[in-house]
């Protein structure tokens, strides 16, 4: 059997493609590189839109029904633009026995916003999440992406609060 | 890489370091980090040019010291002097006072019980050696038990070894590592993998995103020695997304030692070739089951399958795939170093060895502590832990996080290992340990880990997808208390089902929360349904009838 091994073009001109392009090459364009494939083009746009999803599935000859699957099935993945702030509670056990629920439901009343949302005007995303493993320093939080130790709600509302007015 | 070559490193890297008389060790270590020791080590050099120090003093960033919550940590090494919660404007005076009396002020009491009665094999070059360079590993006697597990063993008696260890899995099922290498090494293939599992997803578990990122070639040799002895000759680590600073040293420590040849073709002059990849999760739970993990390492949704056959036999690409977890394999090269028995010396009859875990919760002293297996929950608790803090009763401590239970006051004098955790209804597991006093309500506790289960259920199965549901909705009438005593009944055989129907451990373990805390703390259940109150004050019913009265 030929297989026809012609790669889909670029979805555009936007160069940040031939970093998911390198990806995929670097594991010889096979199929279980699928999530290394997602985590690339994650990493560099910030979520999966369907135009990443179907190029990603012509790259390595993947259903698109399967590569929805496996984008939609791992908690990592979102489908979904994020905000320009993103804040996540950890609610692993140690932050949850420590006060996590107080300082998720302080930031849900002053952001009017839930876990997985993003407010209208795209300041911030409020995401909740398993367990950073630090445990030891619960209740923790992650400000774009920094953790924070011992986070009171007071001192998360009050970060979120600059965020939102700059 | 030849022996010569090897200890040549070791030798040069030991005399680097004589000649240099003081280093102060920073802990970088995820837990530190955040708390901004990434600062506290750049004042600190600054402080040493400045004062023009730069021959005799040093600055070294290393793994986790354990005691996460005096962070950031900072270590005089050869010394005992530790400081805590130190900020950069703190490293001036830390140097000046090199070679003199330590900073009173920022003084960690190193002969505390949380330091004294902890014994370090897992960890013994955690918060010692600097994660990011393998040289510093090589000194501290790495890779030398894949040198001699290469030139001086065959590949049965590395099994044989691991056998007389009576190590057991430390991912927590407890299956004896031993036999399990054995029946890799048997299965027959033309092509066999060894898979880690990094996918720590218990919340409150923290023990291999410490090891991996303290000490990440222990865990790459302990892998190399585990391919060599089942006849593999590729591995793939499997990490959390979640754990970026992990990821990052372990793929820069593959680098490294690809470089030096201790991984990749002929190493150390031997036919054996091994090579390791590192896979990222994404984010599910269920992938730490290891048929489950196995799917998610090919590319696919991460479900499990039915087992036998069992991964030994038929596993990644349907090939013997030896898995084991992260800790596992970071104790097997001081168990060919220092031989199976010297290991089986260590711990109870039937749980050999150290466990580490991670201590966090209503508990003085958090962070990440290792112990021998035996040790009573009172001394780790009490001593090691420093007790409850804010003057608060103790109430139950949890292990093994949604597939544990909640142990009660009375069982605290148990030794800790396998068999005497599971007869309480709890599970040894990875090592997440939380402590809860009286201000944690039990049912709120079995709900929230049940709210864990059902979220992260992979849907393959009716009991565990449709089981865990109902149960969350049960236990949240409990909490609301608007619960009877039929839906308490009918919770109690929810669990019976679910626990003896479904698939994989996820379901099969699910139930365990929940039984734990029927069995111990049932009058808390009783005061949500008869009562209408809940006694430690979490769930909001409590409140609104009190403000109502």
């Amino acid at each position: 059997m030929v297989m026809n091994l012609t790669k889909p073009a670029m979805p555009s001109d936007d160069k940040r493609w031939k970093i998911v392009n390198a990806t995929m090459r670097r594991y010889g364009h096979s199929q279980h590189s699928l999530i290394e494939a997602l985590h690339t083009v994650q990493e560099i746009f910030g979520f999966l839109d369907e135009t990443a999803l179907k190029f990603v599935a012509k790259s390595l000859r993947v259903p698109l029904s399967k590569v929805y699957g496996v984008a939609t099935f791992y908690n990592f993945f979102t489908l979904k633009p994020q905000g320009e702030h993103t804040c996540v509670v950890c609610m692993g056990t140690a932050c949850y026995i420590k006060g996590a629920p107080q300082i998720l439901e302080a930031i849900e009343h002053l952001a009017k916003i839930k876990p997985g949302e993003t407010t209208p005007d795209r300041k911030l995303t409020v995401i909740s999440a398993r367990c950073f493993g630090s445990c030891g320093l619960a209740p923790a939080v992650a400000f774009d992406g920094e953790v924070a130790a011992k986070v009171s709600p007071a001192a998360a509302t009050e970060k979120i609060r600059r965020w939102m007015n700059s | 890489m030849t022996p010569e070559e090897l200890h040549k490193i070791a030798e040069t890297e030991l005399e680097a370091k004589q000649k240099i008389p003081h280093t102060l060790c920073v802990c970088m270590a995820a837990g530190c980090v955040s708390t901004h020791s990434d600062k506290v080590k750049e004042s600190l050099q600054q402080a040493i040019e400045k004062h023009g120090l730069k021959e005799t003093c040093k600055v070294k960033g290393v793994g986790c010291m354990g005691l996460c919550m005096a962070g950031p940590l900072v270590a005089v090494a050869q010394t005992d002097a530790l400081y805590q919660m130190v900020a950069p404007q703190d490293a001036e005076e830390i140097v000046k006072n090199l070679g003199k009396q330590p900073v009173k002020r920022l003084a960690c009491d190193t002969t505390q019980p949380f330091f004294t009665r902890q014994k370090k094999i897992v960890l013994e070059n955690s918060g010692v050696v600097d994660s990011e360079r393998i040289e510093e590993y090589i000194v501290a006697k790495g890779y030398e038990g894949l040198l001699e597990a290469l030139t001086s063993m065959n590949q049965a008696e590395v099994v044989e070894q691991v056998s007389k260890s009576g190590l057991r899995g430390r991912g927590g099922a407890g299956f004896p590592t031993g036999l399990k290498w054995g029946t890799v090494a048997k299965a027959r293939g033309e092509r066999k993998f060894v898979i880690c599992n990094g996918d720590e997803g218990d919340p409150g578990a923290f023990m291999d995103r410490s090891v991996l990122e303290s000490d990440p070639h222990r865990v790459l040799e302990g892998m190399a020695i585990g391919g060599y002895a089942v006849g593999a000759s590729q591995g793939y680590i499997y990490v959390r997304a979640e754990y970026p600073l992990a990821v990052k040293r372990l793929k820069d420590a593959i680098k490294q030692a690809e470089r030096l040849g201790l991984l990749g073709h002929n190493i150390f002059g031997t036919t054996f070739s091994f090579n390791i990849e590192v896979r990222l999760g994404a984010g599910a739970f269920v992938c730490g089951e290891e048929t489950a993990l196995i799917a998610s390492v090919e590319g696919k949704r991460g479900q499990p399958r039915p087992r036998p056959p069992f991964p030994a036999e038929r596993g990644l690409w349907d090939c013997p795939t030896l898995i084991n977890n992260v800790e596992t394999f970071a104790n097997i090269p001081p168990i060919i170093r220092n031989g199976g028995e010297w290991f089986a010396g260590i711990g109870t009859e039937k749980g050999k060895g150290t466990k580490v875990f991670a201590l966090a919760g209503a508990v003085k002293n958090t962070g990440l502590i290792e112990v021998p297996m035996g040790i009573s929950l009172r001394e780790i608790i009490f001593e090691i832990g420093g007790g409850i803090p804010d003057g608060k009763k103790f109430k139950a401590v949890q292990t093994g996080g949604p597939s544990g239970g909640c142990i009660p006051e009375q069982f605290l004098d148990m030794p800790v290992d396998y068999d005497s955790l599971a007869k309480v209804g709890s599970i040894m597991g990875s090592g997440g340990m939380i402590v809860m006093d009286e201000t944690s309500c039990m049912v709120d506790v079995a709900k929230f880990f049940m709210e864990f289960c059902m979220t992260e259920s992979c849907g393959k199965c009716v009991p565990c997808r449709v089981g865990t549901k109902q149960m969350h909705e049960l236990l949240s009438k409990i909490t609301d208390g608007t619960a009877t005593d039929e839906n308490l009944a009918m919770l109690e055989e929810l669990c019976d089902v679910v626990k003896n129907t479904s698939l994989c451990g996820l379901g099969m373990t699910a139930p365990n929360p929940v039984v734990s805390t029927l069995r111990y703390f049932r009058d808390e259940y009783m005061a949500h349904i008869h009562d209408h109150r809940c006694p430690a004050g979490v769930c909001k019913i409590g409140k609104e009838q009190l403000a109502t009265v």
